[in-house]
């Protein structure tokens, strides 16, 4: 197991290395020169050039290459062209709301969509099912920032019930906090329970036609107990991979989510930074994103020794 | 006189395709709706200055802000232009973008997908470079491109294709490299069959199903996502009216004036729904072991 940890460890170097590459060739074939921006409008010829000297812009590509990604691994991600502060430093204050979304959408589509697809493969076939599998269909199809408008449009503007915009950190108050994450976790969550619902469906109808599921039933144990602690533990693995993968939805998801509701958090960072053309910050949501996805993923494939103990490394 | 011969075959041709959509729209429903709506979408792009429409780029600041009547069915917007006009003029941009995404990213997969099934050299390097490109989100990928380039409506398809090759790749490599184990292929390669021969004949045939599977939900994520960089500010140029750009204009006004952001909205998500209805149906049809389980 500890091998495998490691093995597992070192075999995300070369993918990050080349997200790394990526991200730096971004930068580096960007439309714009930094030195003359930063020389000002004033500028020679001569002052730009010792400008680029001095950041080391004349360099060849692989030297930069390696400087740059030598400040990464130190945690420097660079300077914000545009408000000329450290990309780290930015990212740090805007990680609070972006985390705090993701992770109360990854809770509320888990608890929603896991016994939606359950009930519907224990129903297959019945309207159970049917309705099930129209909300995944819907799920996939209906935008999460169209869904967001509708929401807010429904609960905050014709109800009035919850705020239409804005976030409030948990220092301030539970209720508020949760209050204002409500609406923006539900429309980002839809296709990210939609995707969930689907595949635990599938992996329980797979597992519900076993054997051993019509021996749990005729020896007498209660659906609930079949369903649950027969069929869901051995549907588990392709569940957990599918929680890993749709991540990435998530995450192309809370970018436009953090714009309609304006929080403060890394998509609307990201957003604002794309229309300054900040490539550094840029090239600091890719890189988090990323190294976030991947160290996500690697600890949901450790975890399928926990849930099924027959996969052993 | 003399009566032109009836062709018999092709009337029973014709009646076999009538039996068949026939038989169709009774085994999946759905399939037919989706179908039916995506052609409604079409029409509606192709015939789009014949509906009722005037310019969608016609500004009219005094007829501004007026809300769904007979003379505007959906509307106008803050310039005073015709939500009705700009929502059916928005088709096109979006069933555009969707299509040639799926043509080309499925293109591109499918040639690089072909290469490393076969060539384990070629495979090792290449996945490699796949699978990053898979942990990085594909919306912000997308944006990552649209950040490097002006925009365009051709940047905006070859940013989402780009985006979007990793997924086909692995999809077509898995083909290939379940169906070079199969025992036509291995006969075929037995019997002497040239390179070329077994893949146009054995091995692309096979792939034709899948892809075709993965290239109406490509067209569906590739629609959405055009919506999402329009709508964040990084997609088609503000001039055109694309659904993603109308929502984008009516955020700031949704309050007093959300029709301007629904209609698109709306229309949108029928689309996407339309298409992720066909590619279910066709992936019941074309597997038909996964459309029980499913």
């Amino acid at each position: 197991m500890f091998s495998y940890v490691v093995r597992r460890l070192i075999a995300t170097i070369p993918v990050m290395a080349i997200v790394a590459g990526f991200v730096f060739s971004l930068l580096y074939f960007a439309p714009g020169d930094p030195a003359a921006i930063i020389a000002g409008d004033l500028a020679t010829a001569q002052d730009i050039a010792r400008i680029h000297h001095q950041l080391g812009l004349d360099e060849p590509f692989l030297v930069r290459f390696w400087q740059w990604a030598w400040g990464v691994l130190r945690g420097d991600l660079g300077i914000s062209i545009f408000t000329n502060l450290p990309v780290w430093q930015l990212i740090q204050q805007r990680l609070e709301p972006t985390a705090a979304l993701t992770v109360t959408t990854l809770i509320v589509s888990i608890v929603v969509a896991i016994p939606i697809g359950v009930l519907a493969a224990w129903r297959a076939g019945t309207w159970i099912d049917r309705a099930a599998m129209a909300f995944a269909v819907l799920g996939f199809s209906v935008p999460s920032f169209v869904l967001a408008y509708i929401l807010i449009l429904v609960f905050s503007v014709e109800l009035d019930w919850l705020p239409v915009q804005g976030y409030v950190s948990i220092r301030e108050g539970f209720w508020p906090f949760l209050q204002h994450l409500i609406l923006p976790s539900t429309a980002l969550g839809l296709i990210y329970a939609a995707l969930i619902a689907r595949i635990t469906r599938t992996s329980m109808l797979e597992v519900l036609s076993q054997d051993y599921i019509r021996t749990a039933h005729a020896k007498g144990l209660s659906s609930r107990n079949v369903l649950v602690g027969h069929a869901l533990k051995n549907a588990a693995v392709p569940i957990a991979t599918i929680i890993g993968i749709g991540v990435a939805l998530l995450i192309g998801g809370v970018i436009a989510t953090e714009t309609v509701f304006a929080i403060p958090g890394i998509g609307r960072l990201t957003v604002d930074a794309i229309l300054r053309r900040d490539y550094p910050i840029i090239q600091g949501v890719i890189l988090l994103f990323s190294a976030a996805y991947v160290i996500l993923n690697l600890l949901i494939d450790l975890s399928y020794t926990v849930l099924d103990p027959r996969v052993r490394y | 006189m003399t009566t032109a011969p009836i062709d018999f075959e092709a009337v029973s041709a014709a009646r076999r395709e009538r039996a068949a959509i026939l038989e169709l729209a009774r085994r999946h429903p759905t399939v037919a709706i989706g179908l039916a709506i995506l052609a409604l979408m079409v029409l509606m792009a192709v015939l789009a200055p014949y509906l009722g429409t005037v310019d969608p780029q016609a500004l009219s600041p005094i007829r501004r802000l007026r809300f769904p009547s007979g003379a505007n069915w959906f509307g106008t917007d803050m310039l005073g232009r015709d939500v009705y006009s700009r929502v059916i003029y928005g088709a096109r941009i979006s069933l555009w973008v969707g299509f040639w995404v799926a043509l080309f990213s499925t293109g591109v997969g499918l040639a690089i997908g072909l290469v490393t099934g076969f060539s384990r050299p070629v495979d090792a390097v290449v996945m490699r470079i796949m699978d990053s490109l898979m942990s990085i989100p594909p919306v912000l990928l997308a944006i990552a491109l649209m950040a490097l380039t002006r925009a365009s409506t051709s940047n905006v398809i070859l940013a989402i294709t780009v985006s979007e090759i990793p997924r086909v790749t692995r999809l077509v490599r898995g083909v290939v490299l379940s169906l070079r184990e199969q025992p036509f292929v291995e006969a075929a390669v037995a019997v002497g069959t040239g390179f070329f021969k077994t893949l146009r004949r054995h091995i692309l045939p096979n792939t034709i199903a899948p892809l075709l599977v993965q290239g109406t939900y490509i067209c569906a994520s590739a629609m959405i996502t055009e919506a999402i960089l329009s709508f964040i500010g990084a997609g088609t140029p503000p001039n055109i009216p694309s659904w993603g750009n109308m929502m984008a204009e009516g955020r700031s006004l949704f309050q007093i004036a959300y029709y301007i952001l629904l209609f698109p909205a709306v229309f949108l998500s029928v689309a996407v729904l339309a298409i992720n209805l066909v590619g279910d149906g066709m992936r019941d049809a074309l597997d038909p072991r996964l459309a029980r389980r499913m």
